[in-house]
């Protein structure tokens, strides 16, 4: 990290950022670890009925309070981060795969195949992504398989424009040219020629994908429609504490806390880490 | 008499990405008087730009004025602040991009943005300002001076901007003119045009300028004395003519011999061997493919041409000539739509799909800017070694030793096989870009523009290369330019293009002597000359050639809306045939007498 050379930003702006830097990745591989590693860490069993009241607050002892069940709400977020980071990264991954590998071969092949691909996805897009998902879930059944595809196939048409997009550029350039007319097949094009140089901007689409399947997820689940009970993700949190909402409980903000941690954290570690890339240029 | 201009010890630093600042311009010191021109010339990197910004107290982004002074008239600039900047740029200096077209501000008309630093500085009102711009439109020799105004800048041609842009420069009578390459980007033809009239503006104003570009010929018809500038120090200064009689630094000296390419000797012997390359009828172009199998914008019309074993044939035209696609059509990689392309005796299918990888292998191309040709996420040995591998099955320590073979072959070190493409210089990828064609052992080498975004002395390295390439190896080559100097110093033969159509063939020795196609005297005259008087005495600049070349006709000579000699009733009712004329040349026109 050379930031320090850069030395235009002065004053408290730039300490604030520099800080974000740092922390914002920090808050990322958090909840990335307790997605994977939280059941070791967890004080007590998300499921287990704790000797406590309803909508308790904040003690020694829970340290974010009980839900309506007197559970204990800090083992139930970290086991709701599983449910949470793991679809998305699953549907997010689904999506993305998919959209560069289309991308790419719409720019590669080009002609009937780019048009035919291209304005099936753009009808796909113009369906409300909320309602398109309600449906599915509706029609299919609220199982985790079921919601990482719902969630894939809503976001495959965005990830597929902006990754043709830049596929094109780059097919435009002559070091493409020379490999066509060496006679190299329409996959070598695609994985040798193309995606190297596509690597930044697929990275971040996918970080700020990630985000929209996140809030997308977590609305599906408020609306009762995602992660269904005994299991919990953060949506399904936040709806099934609402009653502890008129006691002003924690166990109603804290998922949404979580929820904004983790969408704010990618976005800025994105922004960090691609605005300066992209500065420097992607020649 | 004191210098108008007067810059001392001038020292600006740039950041790096990595580390610290670095010093871009080393204690620069040079001064103009009053009504003379000083020329900046070096290579790309040699500070030129950044002097002449400085000028205006202006330093690019991550760039600082570190030290010296910067004197015009009674103003030291590096003293001002924003306020007394904002008063000098526009109104004391102005300044002439390069890319008129970028320049521009595309949705509005040029009026509005020709008047507008009179206006901002509130040197007149507006009646007055049209008055004056159409009055420079004039000076300018810009055609329909009342009327160009209300036109947007996409609706005027490229050479016409350029002028339009030192009106623009001109209307608040500034004390000094910065020229930042106004003509580089502009084909020959144009240029000469728009080099007069600059000339006359300077004349008649008596203005004071700095005038930056990279053409040794170009700058000696403007400048009084010329600053020679390399990696940001002042290597001489001297007046034009002192400069171009008698340089006295030795850096000095080698861009004089490179800006006159000395005439390569061509490997072939004099015998006429069967044709490599036979090209025959062949029409291309872009768009939907229409009812009569031809697509919907015709580039390449009729074409004819043939290359000999092992000769060299020079392909020349403006921009927007087709002479890219020739090449693209003859690789495959953009279907002709007629006509047929034979190599040694074999007709080739239009497309790459059509053809057999051998056949693939023995034509290679060589692109203009090695930057977009090589693959920057590739390492070199990769770039090279690729087409071992895919057309001879060559691995490890054999493809290897090839590998080092090739570069030995194009002057490389050994050592950038594992290097990224970015981390070599201009000069070093276009080597690189010549290895990777030669690693496919072709018959015949299509270069388009390689010298082209090169510096001069570097792209003169490059085209000893290509002379030595042909020598060693028996190459093939058709080589596309814009400039006729670097075309005359390697190509045996020489092929005129013009609007899509081959309007001149001719031997390379063909070219100072015999009857020309009017086009093709136009193009000759228009080269400058290393003479100071050269754009008062080439016929070219008398030729009131005006206009842009229309859209490829059928109806008859393209050139005819621009040609001196045009015969209404006979030249734009039929299009001219290819026929000999005297001097070996043969020539698609109806106004010159056969041979």
């Amino acid at each position: 990290m050379n930031s320090a050379t850069f030395s235009v930003h002065r004053g408290p702006m730039a300490i604030l950022a520099r800080l974000s830097r740092m922390i914002m990745p920090a808050i990322v591989l958090f909840w990335l670890a307790m997605a994977f590693f939280g059941h070791w860490v967890a004080p007590y069993d998300p499921a287990g009925i704790q000797d406590a009241d309803l909508f308790e607050g904040m003690s020694r002892k829970f340290w974010l309070g009980t839900d309506y069940f007197g559970r204990d709400m800090l083992s139930r977020i970290i086991a709701g981060a599983r449910y949470t980071v793991g679809i998305s990264l699953m549907a997010t991954s689904l999506a993305v795969t998919a959209g560069v590998l289309l991308g790419l071969a719409a720019s590669a092949i080009g002609g009937f195949f780019d048009t035919a691909i291209s304005r099936f996805l753009d009808a796909l897009i113009s369906i409300p992504s909320k309602m398109f998902g309600l449906v599915l879930v509706a029609a299919l059944g609220a199982s985790i398989p079921v919601l990482v595809l719902t969630l894939a196939v809503i976001y495959l048409p965005g990830c597929y424009r902006i990754n043709r997009s830049v596929a094109v550029n780059v097919a435009a350039l002559d070091f493409v040219a020379v490999a066509r007319a060496r006679g190299e097949s329409t996959f070598y094009i695609m994985i040798r020629e193309i995606l190297p140089n596509m690597v930044g901007p697929v990275l971040a689409d996918f970080g700020l994908r990630f985000i929209y399947v996140v809030l997308l997820l977590s609305s599906l689940s408020f609306l009762g429609l995602g992660v269904q009970p005994p299991e919990a993700d953060w949506g399904s949190l936040v709806r099934e504490n609402m009653p502890g909402l008129p006691y002003g409980a924690p166990a109603v903000i804290m998922p949404a806390i979580a929820i904004a941690s983790l969408t704010i954290a990618v976005n800025l570690t994105i922004d960090s880490a691609f605005g300066r890339h992209a500065r420097e240029g992607i020649r | 008499m004191e210098p108008l201009i007067d810059i001392r010890d001038l020292r600006i630093r740039a950041r790096t990405a990595e580390g610290p600042e670095i010093e871009i311009v080393k204690g620069v010191s040079f001064s103009v008087r009053r009504g003379e021109v000083m020329g900046l010339i070096g290579e790309s990197g040699s500070g030129k730009t950044t002097i002449a910004l400085a000028t205006m107290g202006y330093a690019r982004y991550g760039c600082r004025i570190a030290g010296g002074t910067i004197r015009i008239g009674e103003t030291e600039v590096t003293r001002l602040d924003g306020k007394g900047l904002q008063q000098l740029r526009g109104r004391k200096v102005a300044y002439i991009a390069q890319s008129a077209a970028a320049s521009f501000n595309p949705s509005r008309p040029i009026m509005a943005q020709v008047i507008e630093s009179a206006l901002i500085h509130g040197l007149m009102d507006e009646p007055a300002a049209r008055e004056k711009a159409i009055g420079l439109f004039r000076a300018m020799a810009i055609p329909h001076p009342e009327t160009i105004g209300n036109r947007y800048p996409h609706q005027v041609s490229g050479g016409q901007l350029q002028r339009l842009m030192a009106a623009m420069a001109l209307i608040t009578d500034p004390d000094v003119v910065i020229f930042d390459e106004p003509t580089t980007a502009l084909d020959v033809t144009t240029q000469i045009e728009v080099l007069k009239a600059f000339k006359e503006a300077i004349r008649d104003r008596n203005t004071t300028g700095i005038y930056v570009t990279h053409d040794l010929a170009v700058i000696a018809q403007i400048a009084d004395s010329i600053t020679v500038l390399r990696h940001g120090e002042v290597q001489e200064i001297a007046t034009t003519p002192a400069l171009l009689a008698s340089p006295a630094h030795e850096y000095s000296r080698k861009l004089l011999a490179a800006a006159e390419p000395a005439l390569r000797a061509s490997p072939v012997t004099g015998e006429t061997s069967a044709p490599l390359l036979r090209v025959s009828g062949m029409s291309a172009g872009y768009g939907l493919i229409g009812k009569d199998g031809m697509p919907a914008v015709l580039v390449l019309r009729d074409i004819e041409l043939t290359i000999g074993r092992g000769h060299a044939l020079g392909v020349i035209g403006e921009s927007g000539c087709g002479k890219s696609t020739l090449a693209r059509v003859i690789a495959g990689l953009t279907p002709a739509s007629r006509g047929t392309v034979t190599l040694d005796g074999v007709d080739l299918a239009p497309g790459i799909a059509g053809r057999s990888r051998e056949q693939l292998r023995e034509i290679q191309l060589v692109f203009q800017m090695a930057d977009t040709a090589l693959n920057p996420k590739v390492p070199i040995d990769e770039i090279i070694g690729r087409p071992l591998t895919f057309f001879f099955g060559m691995k490890g320590a054999e493809r290897e030793r090839r590998v080092r073979e090739l570069l030995d072959l194009t002057h490389l070190p050994a050592s950038v096989r594992d290097r990224l493409p970015g981390d070599l210089s201009g000069g070093q990828k276009q080597r690189v870009n010549f290895a990777r064609a030669l690693a496919a052992q072709p018959k015949l080498l299509l270069c388009d523009e390689v010298t082209s975004a090169l510096d001069t002395v570097v792209a003169a390295a490059i085209l000893d290369l290509m002379v030595e390439l042909r020598r060693e190896l028996g190459l093939t080559t058709m080589f596309i330019s814009h400039d006729l100097k670097t075309i005359r110093a390697i190509c045996d033969d020489i092929m005129v293009l013009y609007s899509g159509r081959v309007v001149e063939t001719m031997p390379a020795a063909a070219l100072e002597t015999g009857h020309h196609h009017p086009y093709a005297g136009l193009l000759l005259g228009s080269v400058p000359a290393l003479r100071t008087d050269w754009l008062e005495t080439t016929p070219a600049a008398s030729l009131q050639v005006q206009g842009v070349p229309p859209a490829l006709s059928s109806g008859g000579c393209a050139f005819f809306p621009r040609c001196p000699r045009a015969e209404p009733g006979l030249c734009d009712t039929a299009v001219p045939p290819l026929r000999p004329v005297p001097g070996g040349i043969e020539a698609a026109c109806f106004r010159l007498d056969a041979a």
